[in-house]
């Protein structure tokens, strides 16, 4: 298993460098060094002296890839890409164009994400899988039929909707949690409440939809009929047979998703006032700090390749059969 | 047991903050920087303002505006100088103009640990400090000290205006006034670099009390001076703004001990000044919180303001010490529903309006005259309005070979334009009657802004009873005729004429704007062709001057009128100069007036060049005058001195609470509604017996 991964995060650097760099063509298609010291040295009274300092400061005066004023390697270590890229695989992120150092927000924005996306996960899964399950029982029966109705109802909303609604509704109408805001340590409870409601409300429909098809397709497998036969009741058959069967497609789900919950969700963080990460790219792309931009791409990248090797593990762990050579 | 408490069960702050005397805001954007040589935004004056004094302020309850003493004893004394340096009263000999500034004694510093001292007065915190890399916030650091202001850090202030780290974006601006600027700026820039090479570091400490600017000095512990080249009698105005705080020197070596900036510690972060406020908590991505400065020398509010103020009550705390409120609270919404509601609900003590939520907050009566809702009115909530300062115009490139130009087409096919972009109509329909046509480049609160008949813009309105009424279309399609374009065709191409608007509107919501713009040429049937432009390129093209139409905003530094017509005056354009007239106007006609306005007392002489100006402007019409925004502000019946003043930013001083009202207010508004959740626990209850009972039932039965 540990030649298997080392294998794949050998794998990982060159899909990484790919990231970098359709991240950094993509970014200064739009914006040109120029455009983002503008936008950071202010609308009034820029001369273009100070837009020409800002770069010089930054290293952005050189060019993007190629630099045909240096001779040798040169030509491609004094370019924008490569100064501003190779410290990223060393986890350096550097400071933001704004001045201040990237880690350290990293490091501070994303608890408060995973405040809320950890229950979220946690809750929303059980949920869903709870639903999953009862839709099963209740198989092509009227229940079941109503339930798939109003799961396609309940993921055809706008998760937008739910949020406003939410606030509205508990939060304006009913008055008990505050609409929006944050808290530090254990104060911070009543303004999780509302968002992992949603967060799990929001995600019912489309998480029992898709829990439930993965349940259908074992339910009529075999070794179900076997335990039935053998007079196991309904609930341990589906609990102590069924779940246990699909746990792979769901952990594949789950163990992806993992290491990404740090990063948040930005239209939750948005409206609710939390201060995670969900928001940090965005309000970084607004901004143009590239510097960010590419920290939190580069990141996300690699949270997703260490999600991926995780779920790898966890199918050894869940099911023996499976073997990483 | 929240509501035992006495406290809402919604209520966002905690249970030790009820009672206290606590200003509670909300912010959507965080602040770039809170150095002052580096802000210049709004949004980051209203933290910054409360904490820095520059020497001069705005009085809080005179208008116009008037400018008077803060850290300053009494208004400077300007000196005017000849070549020989001998004092002259005639303007054409001014070759220096002098700004003798006297401080007040005894004002000192917040508690900060860029101030503490050991037993030997030595700074405390040093490079050999151990720790250093640890510390994450100011409150980190154990000890604290303070230290007089004096007229040296007014002085090291503006060499930091000059410094190449800085950026300070008036730099260019002061380059071209301040004596010795330009020089210092140059021996620092050197300077800086010798210090980079031999430290190795990328942003080394410069102490700037080794460099002299020539035109900057302090005369003794409380007294300094700064010396201009010839006239710029504005400058006053800059003297009350944040650029020209006090800096102790010790802060910027402070913030520059290693492993601060690695830490986010910096100086545009964290500020230090003197003012009646200091910022405790600097956390953008959730609050941020002023706490009013132990060490504050102390100021009373003031004891005369406007005819109107004695009735409205304003100066009911004439003579107080300031300030009232102890703590301000910020915290972040980024979206404006949230920020509604809890304005609502009474956890924010004031509110904008947004679009979503004017219904709900305005109507207008049968004349036309605003009014809250009865909504609004029942909560006691009270509406105050504000012509603001700005303007929003319509800008035609003067460069360009169509609209542009002093040729008599082209100016007649601009003034056609004018009567027909109708933008009594915009105001209607997109701002929901928050603004008044412009008749020209002066808002309402500037010197040279006319009311009434004569301040109409007879180009594109007619006189009606004393008020402007627009003129017809038809006579815009005289005028597009007499330029000839008749009926909107251009003669060179036999089809319709075609202009081009370069817009930053590119959203969806922005659909029905860019539609309206095209109606409004259509009228004349002229076509409108939108190019659609993201922030960069539409700068670019401004830039480059090959935009053609273009919309454009402009905010008051000062209410001076040089700061408004500036924005038309040919040496400051867009393209040749990289100045702020971004419609590249050029008229030598009009900078020959502004040339002498600029320089005069605002007086009748002074209005006279004015109205000569603007009547220039009228018919010469390098923009579409666009519209002057109205701001409506909502506060609750327990948040006093609220009276809107646009130019000062230092205005939290002023402001006072009735906590207990407040207090009472919020649980009386928020009682908690619980039946809901008791009505959904029956029917779950209710819908599971059922369930039970078939599970039982299929558990029974027989397999088949």
């Amino acid at each position: 298993m540990t030649a298997y991964i080392i294998r794949r995060i050998l794998y990982a650097i060159p899909i990484l460098i790919g990231v970098n760099l359709i991240t950094f063509v993509l970014f200064f298609m739009v914006n040109s060094p120029d455009d983002m010291a503008r936008m950071h040295l202010g609308v009034k009274r820029v001369t273009p002296e100070s837009i020409e300092q800002w770069k010089v400061e930054r290293d952005y005066d050189k060019p993007l890839v190629f630099n045909v004023e240096e001779d040798g390697s040169d030509r491609f270590t004094q370019t924008i890409f490569y100064q501003k890229s190779l410290a990223l695989f060393a986890f350096d992120f550097g400071s933001s164009d704004s001045g201040r150092d990237i880690s350290y927000d990293i490091s501070q924005r994303m608890w408060p994400s995973l405040a809320i996306a950890l229950p979220v996960l946690i809750v929303g899964l059980l949920t869903n899988i709870s639903f999953a399950l009862l839709l099963v029982f209740f198989r092509a029966t009227y229940v079941d039929f109503m339930g798939v109705v109003l799961c396609v109802i309940m993921m055809s909303i706008s998760a937008l909707f739910y949020i406003i609604g939410g606030q509205f509704l508990v939060g304006k109408v009913l008055h008990l949690v505050p609409v929006s805001g944050f808290g530090e340590g254990i104060a911070a409870w009543k303004f999780l409440v509302l968002p992992v409601l949603i967060g799990v409300i929001g995600g019912i429909g489309g998480g029992t939809r898709f829990y439930r098809t993965l349940f259908l397709e074992e339910a009529h497998r075999d070794y179900v009929r076997s335990a039935r036969a053998k007079g196991l009741s309904e609930i341990k058959v589906l609990f102590g047979h069924i779940l246990k069967n699909a746990m792979i497609p769901i952990l594949t789900g789950v163990v992806v998703a993992l290491p990404l919950l740090f990063m948040g969700s930005l239209i939750t963080e948005s409206f609710f006032g939390i201060p995670g990460l969900g928001s940090y790219t965005i309000d970084a792309i607004n901004s143009q700090d590239f510097a960010i931009v590419r920290a939190m791409v580069f990141l996300g990248s690699v949270l997703y390749i260490l999600g991926l090797v995780l779920t790898d593990i966890s199918y050894t762990l869940v099911d023996p059969r499976v073997k990483l050579n | 047991m929240l509501s035992a408490c006495g406290q809402a069960w919604n209520n966002p702050y905690p249970q030790s903050q009820a009672g206290k005397n606590i200003y509670y805001s909300a912010f959507g954007e965080r602040p770039k920087h809170l150095d002052p040589a580096r802000s210049y935004s709004s949004n980051e004056w209203s933290f910054l303002s409360q904490i820095y004094e520059p020497p001069l302020q705005y009085h809080f309850l005179k208008r116009p505006y008037e400018l008077v003493p803060l850290m300053a004893s009494k208004m400077p004394e300007v000196v005017f100088l000849d070549a020989d340096m001998q004092p002259t009263d005639d303007p054409q000999q001014v070759a220096y103009t002098d700004y003798l500034i006297n401080l007040q004694q005894g004002a000192r510093y917040q508690p900060h640990p860029a101030l503490a001292t050991d037993a030997e007065g030595e700074a405390r915190y040093n490079a050999k400090w151990p720790g250093l890399e640890d510390v994450h916030t100011l409150a980190d650091f154990e000890h604290t000290g303070t230290r007089e202001v004096t007229a040296e850090d007014y002085v090291y202030q503006v060499k930091r205006l000059a410094s190449p780290e800085l950026h300070s974006p008036i730099a260019g601006l002061m380059k071209e006034h301040i004596v010795g600027f330009e020089a210092f700026q140059k021996s620092v820039s050197q300077a800086y670099e010798k210090l980079k090479q031999k430290t190795g570091e990328k942003h080394p400490w410069l102490d700037l009390n080794g460099y002299q600017m020539e035109g900057v000095s302090a005369l003794d512990r409380y007294n300094y001076r700064i010396r201009l080249e010839g006239l710029y009698p504005q400058f006053i105005y800059w003297l009350a703004m944040n650029f020209f705080s006090p800096m102790p020197w010790e802060a910027e070596r402070f913030y520059h001990l290693p492993g601060l900036k690695e830490n986010n510690i910096t100086l545009d972060w964290f500020p230090i000044g003197s003012g009646p406020y200091m910022l405790t908590e600097n956390n953008p991505n959730l609050r941020m919180i002023l706490q009013k400065n132990p060490e504050f020398r102390g100021e009373t509010y003031p004891v005369e303001g406007e005819e109107s103020d004695k009735a409205s009550g304003i100066l009911d705390d004439a003579g107080r010490d300031l300030p009232f409120i102890d703590t301000a609270i910020y915290s972040l919404e980024k979206e404006s529903i949230p920020r509604w509601n809890k304005f609502l609900q009474g956890f924010y003590d004031l509110s904008g309006i947004g679009s979503d939520s004017f219904d709900q907050a305005v109507q207008f009566g049968g004349s036309g005259e605003v009014q809250l809702t009865e909504e609004m009115r029942q909560q006691g909530i009270e509406l105050q309005t504000s012509s603001a300062t700005s303007i929003f115009y319509f800008g035609f490139n003067m460069k360009d070979p169509v609209v542009g130009g002093d040729s008599q087409r082209a100016r007649l096919l601009r003034q056609a334009i004018s009567i027909a972009v109708d933008y009594e109509e915009f105001i209607s329909i997109f701002r929901n009657g928050r603004g008044v046509p412009a008749q020209g480049p002066l808002p309402p609160g500037i010197f040279g802004h006319r009311e009434g008949s004569e301040g109409i813009n007879k180009v594109v309105f007619r006189e009606v009873d004393g008020r402007p009424v627009r003129r017809s279309i038809d006579e815009a399609k005289a005028l597009l005729a007499q330029a000839g374009y008749e009926n909107g065709i251009d003669p060179d191409t036999g089809s319709r004429l075609t202009l081009y608007y370069d817009s930053t509107a590119t959203g969806p919501d922005d659909k029905a704007l860019l539609n309206w713009y095209r109606k409004q040429f259509q009228k004349l049937g002229i076509e409108l062709v939108i190019r659609a432009s993201d922030y960069n390129r539409f700068q670019d093209k401004m830039a480059k001057g090959t935009a053609q139409l273009f919309t454009w905003g402009w905010n008051a530094d000062y209410p001076d009128p040089e700061n408004f017509l500036f924005l038309l005056y040919g040496p400051n354009s867009r393209v040749d100069h990289h100045g702020e007239n971004a419609a590249n106007y050029n008229n030598p006609e009009f900078d020959a007036l502004f040339d002498r306005m600029k320089y005069l007392p605002s007086g009748e002489e002074r209005q006279q060049i004015i109205d000569q100006m603007v009547e220039i402007l009228h018919k010469d019409a390098p923009w579409v005058w666009g519209f002057i925004p109205v701001d409506y502000v909502l506060r609750h019946q327990w948040y006093h001195n609220t009276k809107p003043n646009l130019m000062a930013n230092n205005t939290l001083k002023y402001r006072r609470i009735d906590t207990s009202l407040r207090d009472q207010k919020r649980v009386e508004w928020n009682p908690p509604i619980l039946w809901p959740l008791l009505l959904i626990a029956v029917i779950f209850i209710v819908t599971l017996v059922p369930a039970i009972m078939l599970y039982r039932r299929h558990e029974r039965s027989r397999a088949r």
